[in-house]
């Protein structure tokens, strides 16, 4: 990213910020003490090890889980404690591409596509069915509308729950490992889509991820969670070559370093290797 | 670690299930518009759980009203009383078989289908992908199903009856020769439209739908794993054929 960029970026507001976020499973603790700052048309990646959080946040920021402690707040407005029924209607401003694409198995491509639409606006037929293929051919597809997902590659697949996250121009993405399990062209792809709609449409990405060669090439800053804390934050340059051995274990790829080999359940009266 | 108390456990846990189930039934109806958008999916689950079933129950009827007469002619054989043949087909038939055996016959074809096809959708996170995108995944995937299933099975009883006849018909005048028209009039005078038939249609109509709030609740509690999904799938047939025989014990009560 070119630094008149990053300083573009920088002087944006926080479209969404979050407060000493603490969020427990029973008496695990997951995430403890978060404080985020993402600003507007950014593209921003959690990555850490498995296990850690990293959906967990996405799922706070969109509603879907409630903190214990701490606040969630996106385009000013209190996701943490905003009633149900106005979650619903807030999550509109929302793009979901969940792992493997999460199509809806029963619908056709088009249908699939044009489901958002049908849900949550009146247009009339016709429009819909030239926004639909419009979106379908801004991601290489046009002429596939009547296939049914089982008809799909993974990396079409993809492409096609891409189009339908955009299909009602979300202000914010929301990306769960959005290139697993895709051959390197289709990565590649996608990673493009990502970059190119959120420039174009001034939208605000947040991905999640393990894998940092792909996220390297693609995201402006990088949270590295791990131990239910922020381990690490930065540009992911910056992340690549630093000191704090925690980050430079993850980002690296070593197997030694403040992440144990040997998972100790929580609650085990003696460590495993004691 | 303190041990949780399993016995204790074994109690709440149904007693908790039935209340979510009660729940979950309620958000369903909650969202009951009769919009355009809505019937057209009733229609289409109703083609794909009821039409498709239709195969299955026609043979099942048509041969479930052979056995019948054959048993039937043989006790009635004994007493010179082989010509009411009809009349008691189509009491039994009617009142217990028709809406019991289609009742079951629906739990292991739709019922299972129901169940696998919404856990199977929980596993491949559509259901999370629909509630990111602000659909009521309960409005849009389970209360159609319910509401096809709930239309399906009287139709379907309907349909099992109606081959149980021919079956009967078949067996009775084609091959053990008896007099057709005292095997109608019997049936005609025998059978009362509003006590035995529609009295069976109420009890079809409510096992449709318990078995399809079941299937759609299983289904949609299912833990998001091939087990879960197996799990979920062999309890739906299990507790919805159970309620059934439990339910016709009940009604038969109350309704003679």
């Amino acid at each position: 990213m070119e630094d008149s960029e990053t300083s573009r970026i920088e002087s944006e507001p926080p479209v969404i910020r979050i407060r000493d976020l603490v969020f427990r499973r029973g008496r695990r603790i997951i995430l403890d003490g978060i404080n985020m700052d993402i600003r507007r048309g950014s593209i921003v990646a959690f990555m850490g090890p498995s296990g850690a959080g990293k959906t967990t946040i996405l799922r706070l920021i969109s509603g879907q889980l409630r903190p214990d402690e701490g606040t969630v707040e996106v385009n000013g407005q209190l996701i943490s404690s905003m009633p149900d029924r106005e979650l619903r209607k807030f999550r509109r401003n929302f793009g979901v591409l969940l792992q493997d694409g999460a199509l809806f198995t029963d619908l056709t491509v088009f249908e699939n596509i044009a489901t958002p639409l049908r849900e949550h606006t009146d247009l009339p037929e016709p429009l819909i069915r030239r926004l639909v293929m419009t979106k379908l051919s801004a991601v290489g597809l046009g002429g596939i509308e009547e296939r049914m997902p089982h008809e799909l590659s993974g990396g079409m697949a993809r492409r096609v729950a891409f189009a339908r996250a955009v299909v009602l121009d979300p202000d914010i993405m929301l990306y769960d490992e959005p290139m697993t399990g895709l051959d390197p062209i289709a990565v590649s792809t996608i990673r493009t889509l990502m970059r190119d709609t959120n420039d174009a449409l001034g939208l605000t990405s947040l991905v999640v991820t393990h894998n940092v060669t792909q996220m390297s090439q693609l995201v402006d800053y990088c949270y590295i969670i791990a131990s239910a804390k922020i381990a690490g934050e930065g540009p992911p340059a910056n992340l690549s070559v630093s000191e704090d051995p925690g980050v430079d274990q993850f980002m690296n790829g070593k197997v030694e370093g403040p992440i144990p080999f040997h998972y100790q359940p929580p609650g085990a009266p003696w460590g495993l290797l004691d | 670690m303190q041990q949780p108390n399993l016995f204790l456990e074994k109690i709440t846990g149904p007693v908790t299930q039935a209340g979510q189930c009660l729940i979950f039934l309620f958000r369903m109806l909650a969202g009951v518009r009769f919009s355009a958008t809505q019937i057209l999916a009733v229609l289409q689950q109703t083609y794909l759980i009821g039409a498709r079933s239709l195969v299955i129950i026609m043979i099942c009827g048509f041969f479930v009203g052979m056995v019948l007469s054959l048993q039937a002619i043989n006790a009635l054989e004994q007493f010179g009383a082989s010509d009411q043949v009809s009349l008691l087909v189509g009491k039994s038939l009617f009142r217990e078989l028709g809406p019991v055996l289609t009742a079951l016959l629906f739990a292991g074809r739709a019922g299972t289908s129901i169940t696998a096809e919404i856990g199977l959708m929980k596993a491949t996170n559509q259901i999370e992908a629909m509630e990111l995108m602000a659909i009521d995944p309960i409005q849009r995937i389970a209360l159609p199903r319910f509401a096809a299933g709930v239309l399906s099975v009287p139709l379907l009883t309907a349909l099992f009856n109606a081959l149980a006849i021919l079956g009967s018909v078949v067996f009775s005048i084609g091959v053990m020769d008896l007099d057709s028209g005292i095997f109608w009039s019997k049936l005609q005078t025998g059978i009362y439209f509003e006590k035995d038939f529609i009295g069976g249609m109420w009890k079809s109509l409510v096992f449709g739908g318990t078995i399809s709030l079941i299937a759609v609740y299983f289904g949609y509690s299912a833990r998001p794993t091939g087990s879960g999904v197996g799990t979920a799938t062999t309890n739906t047939v299990v507790l919805s054929s159970v309620l059934v025989l439990i339910f016709d014990f009940i009604m038969t009560s109350f309704l003679t």
